[in-house]
C-alpha cells in the first residue's frame, strides 16, 4: 500500500494539546512544584523534595480523613447499588408511568450540589427544619450539629437522596434493552423471580453497574460542597473527608506544599482504585 | 403429551376490538391432535406466533377457550400447563455454562440431579455439543446458541406440546436440514405433539404431518401437503406454496364451463353456487400445457431452466401464466396453452367453490 508520509499533518494535532495542556498538564504541573518546594513567604520558594509527601503519608490527619471518606463511599456504594437496581426493577417498562418516573428520577440530578446541601441543611435543623423538627417532637434526640452519629446519617441519607436516580437511570437502562424472548424463555423454562433476576437481568446490568459503580465511588471520595454545606466536616472532625480535610490544609491553614503533596496523593488513590474496580467487574464472570 | 383443542379462539392486541380488522388473530377453530406434528405456514404478521403463543401462555386470548385434554387452561400460567418452546431468536443464559443452561428447566421443576445428568446428556448428544458441555454460553455462536435454544426445549420428556417458532431462522443451511430431519426423528420416537411455526414452505412440508396455513390473521386451509398442493381452499394458498406458485385468471363460468377472454375453458363439472365476489380460476403450473394444436395462442416471455425442469413464463391475452415442463420438453414455436381440467379450481371471492359432484374439499 502507499502511504502519503507528511509530517507536518502533526500540527493538525496541536489544538488539542494546547487545550489539553491548559486545562490539565499545566495546573497538575504547578500541583506538583508546589509539592516539591517550601515558602515562608515573599515569594520565596525552597526545594524540599519528597518532604511535604513523608508528612502527609504520616500524619494521622490524613489517615483518619482517608479512613472516613473510605467509609463514606462504602456505605453509600452499599445503600444506593442494591437500591438503585430494586427501584429500577420496579419502575414501568410502558404506558405513562414511563415518563413520570423517569423525570422523577432526574430531578435530584439536576440540583445544583450545593443548592442539595443547603436543602439538607436547613431541613434537618432543629428549630426551623422540618426533619429536624419532627424527629424531635416525635422523641428522637436528632441534631446533626452536635451529634457525630447524626451528622453521619445526615449526610448519608442526603447522598443517597441525590445520588441513588444515577444508578436507577443507569439500571433501567440496561434492563429495558433485554429483548422480551429472554422473559418468554424464563418462564418456559419455569424460572422463579428470583433466577430471572440472577440469569437474565443482573448479566445484562453487568456494564452498567460497572459504570454506576465507578461513578458513584469516584464521586463518593471526592465529595465536597454537600456535606461542606452542611456539616462543615463537623462537630468536630467527625464529617471532615478528604476534600474537605484538603481545603482546610490548603485555604485555612495556607499550607500549599502539604496540600498539594496530599492532592497528588489522592489524585493517585482515585487513580488507582478507579482502576482497581475496573479491572475487578470487567473480570467477573470472564472465562479464564 | 396432550390433544390441544382451539376452541373459537380469537386475539386482539389493542383493548375493545369492534370489526374483525381490530384481531390479529380471526377466529380458529381447531384440534390438533395428541402427538401429531403440526406446522403453522404463513407469510409474516399473519398472526403465526400470536396464536404459538396463545397456545404456550405468553398471550392470552381474548375469545374462547384452549384446552389440553378436554381440560380448560384457558387462564392457566405458561408455568403450569408445562409447555416447551423455541423461539426464533437464540435464548442463553450467558453467565452459565452449556450444561446448566440445558439443566435449568429440569432443575427449575425440582428434577432430581441423577436424571438431570441423563437427559442432558442425551440432549447434548443430540445437539451436538457434547465438548462444549462445560463452556460459558456466552461466547458461543448464533447457530450454538440456537442449538441450546433447542436443546432447552427438547430436554423435558413429560411437556404437553413443543411449539418451534421459526427456530431455524439463523441456522446455516446444512445444519438446518440435519436439525429438522433430528426433529423428526425425536417426533417419531417420542410422540410429543409438536407446533413448528414458519414462513418457509420447504421447511413446514417436510416437518408437518398436517399443515396450518394463516393469512392475515386467519387460518385458510388444513391439510397435508398433498391436499394443500392437490386442492389450495384460498388463492393464497396457491400462491405461496408451490414453487413457482398457482397461476390465477379473472373469469367468468358458464355452466361446466369458464371464459377467459374470449377463450373457453373446460371445467371437469358445474360449480356448485352460488357465487359471489370476483370469480377466478386456479392452476398450477405443473398442469399447464404447451402444444402446439389446441388451446389458447401464448407469447412466450422466458424459459428457466432449473436443472430438472423448465419453468416457463407466458403471457396469454395479456395476462401472465407460468408453466413448468420437463427437462427434455420442447418449447414449441407458436405454442398454445391448454389446461388439464381436473386440475381446475374455480375461486370466488377467493375461497374455493367445490364442483357438483364433489364433498367439501375431496374430489369425485
Amino acid at each position: 500500500m502507499n502511504r502519503t508520509w507528511n509530517n507536518r499533518a502533526w500540527f493538525m494535532v496541536l489544538p488539542v494539546l494546547v487545550l489539553v495542556a491548559f486545562s490539565a498538564v499545566i495546573p497538575l504541573m504547578t500541583v506538583v512544584n508546589y509539592s516539591v518546594q517550601d515558602t515562608f513567604g515573599n515569594n520565596q520558594f525552597f526545594w524540599a523534595g519528597t518532604e511535604w509527601y513523608e508528612e502527609v503519608l504520616g500524619s494521622e490527619r490524613f489517615w483518619n480523613s482517608m479512613a472516613r471518606n473510605l467509609a463514606f463511599s462504602g456505605i453509600v456504594l452499599l445503600i444506593e447499588v442494591p437500591l438503585g437496581i430494586f427501584v429500577a426493577l420496579n419502575m414501568p417498562r410502558k404506558g405513562w408511568g414511563v415518563p413520570v418516573c423517569l423525570v422523577l428520577m432526574a430531578l435530584p440530578l439536576l440540583i445544583p450540589w450545593n443548592v442539595v446541601g443547603t436543602i439538607w441543611q436547613v431541613f434537618g435543623r432543629v428549630d426551623i427544619g422540618l426533619l429536624g423538627y419532627a424527629a424531635n417532637a416525635l422523641g428522637f434526640d436528632y441534631n446533626y450539629v452536635s451529634d457525630p452519629f447524626d451528622a453521619w446519617v445526615t449526610v448519608i441519607v442526603m447522598d443517597v437522596w441525590h445520588w441513588t436516580s444515577l444508578v436507577v437511570l443507569l439500571c433501567y437502562a440496561g434492563l429495558v434493552s433485554i429483548p422480551d424472548a429472554y422473559y418468554q424463555a424464563a418462564r418456559i423454562d419455569g424460572a422463579s423471580r428470583l433466577a430471572i433476576f440472577r440469569f437474565i437481568q443482573l448479566p445484562k446490568m453487568n456494564r452498567v453497574l460497572l459504570i454506576a459503580v465507578l461513578l458513584r465511588f469516584m464521586d463518593s471520595f471526592m465529595i465536597y460542597t454537600e456535606p461542606f454545606v452542611v456539616t462543615g466536616g463537623g462537630p468536630g472532625n467527625t464529617t471532615t473527608f478528604l476534600s474537605i480535610d484538603l481545603v482546610k490544609l490548603a485555604i485555612g491553614e495556607f499550607n500549599l506544599g502539604e496540600a498539594a503533596a496530599m492532592s497528588i496523593i489522592y489524585f493517585l488513590i482515585v487513580l488507582l482504585l478507579s482502576w482497581v474496580f475496573y479491572t475487578v467487574m470487567t473480570n467477573v464472570g470472564q472465562e479464564k | 403429551m396432550a390433544q390441544i383443542e382451539l376452541d373459537h379462539i380469537r386475539h386482539a392486541y389493542g383493548p375493545a376490538p369492534k370489526s374483525d380488522k381490530d384481531y390479529a388473530l380471526k377466529e380458529v377453530h381447531h384440534t390438533f391432535r395428541d402427538g401429531g406434528a403440526y406446522a403453522l405456514l404463513g407469510p409474516s404478521g399473519c398472526g403465526k406466533t400470536t396464536l404459538l403463543n396463545i397456545i404456550s401462555g405468553l398471550l392470552h386470548a381474548s375469545d374462547g377457550r384452549l384446552l389440553f385434554d378436554g381440560q380448560d387452561v384457558s387462564q392457566l400460567s405458561t408455568q403450569e400447563r408445562n409447555i416447551a418452546q423455541v423461539f426464533q431468536f437464540p435464548v442463553v443464559y450467558d453467565t452459565m455454562t452449556v450444561y446448566d443452561n440445558l439443566a435449568f428447566p429440569l432443575r427449575n421443576r425440582g428434577v432430581a440431579e441423577p436424571e438431570v445428568d441423563r437427559k442432558v446428556r442425551e440432549i447434548l448428544e443430540m445437539i451436538d455439543l457434547g465438548d462444549w458441555a462445560k463452556r460459558k454460553a456466552r461466547g458461543l455462536t448464533a447457530d450454538q446458541k440456537q442449538k441450546i435454544s433447542l436443546g432447552r426445549g427438547l430436554v423435558r420428556s413429560d411437556v404437553n406440546a413443543i411449539l418451534f417458532d421459526e427456530p431455524l431462522t439463523v441456522i446455516d443451511p446444512h445444519m438446518k436440514w440435519v436439525l429438522r430431519s433430528q426433529l423428526k426423528q425425536l417426533h417419531r420416537r417420542f410422540g410429543h405433539t409438536m407446533v413448528y411455526v414458519t414462513h418457509d414452505q420447504t421447511e413446514a412440508l417436510t416437518f408437518a404431518d398436517d399443515v396450518v396455513v394463516m393469512y392475515e390473521g386467519e387460518v385458510v386451509q388444513i391439510g397435508t401437503p398433498d391436499e394443500l398442493f392437490a386442492r389450495p381452499r384460498h388463492t393464497f394458498v396457491g400462491y405461496f406454496i408451490g414453487s413457482p406458485g398457482m397461476n390465477v385468471l379473472p373469469v367468468s363460468v358458464e355452466g361446466a364451463r369458464a371464459k377467459f377472454g374470449d377463450a373457453w375453458i373446460e371445467l371437469p363439472d358445474r360449480p356448485r353456487g352460488p357465487m359471489g365476489g370476483a370469480i377466478e380460476l386456479g392452476i398450477r403450473p405443473e398442469f399447464v400445457q404447451l402444444a402446439r394444436s389446441d388451446g389458447m395462442p401464448a407469447e412466450i416471455v422466458k424459459v428457466e431452466d432449473i436443472g430438472r425442469h423448465k419453468i416457463v413464463r407466458a403471457r396469454i391475452q395479456n395476462h401472465a401464466i407460468s408453466a413448468i415442463l420437463r427437462e427434455d420438453e420442447e418449447v414449441p414455436a407458436e405454442p398454445r396453452v391448454y389446461f388439464a381440467p381436473e386440475a381446475i379450481s374455480i375461486y370466488a371471492g377467493s375461497w374455493r367453490v367445490d364442483y357438483e359432484g364433489e364433498r367439501e374439499g375431496v374430489p369425485a
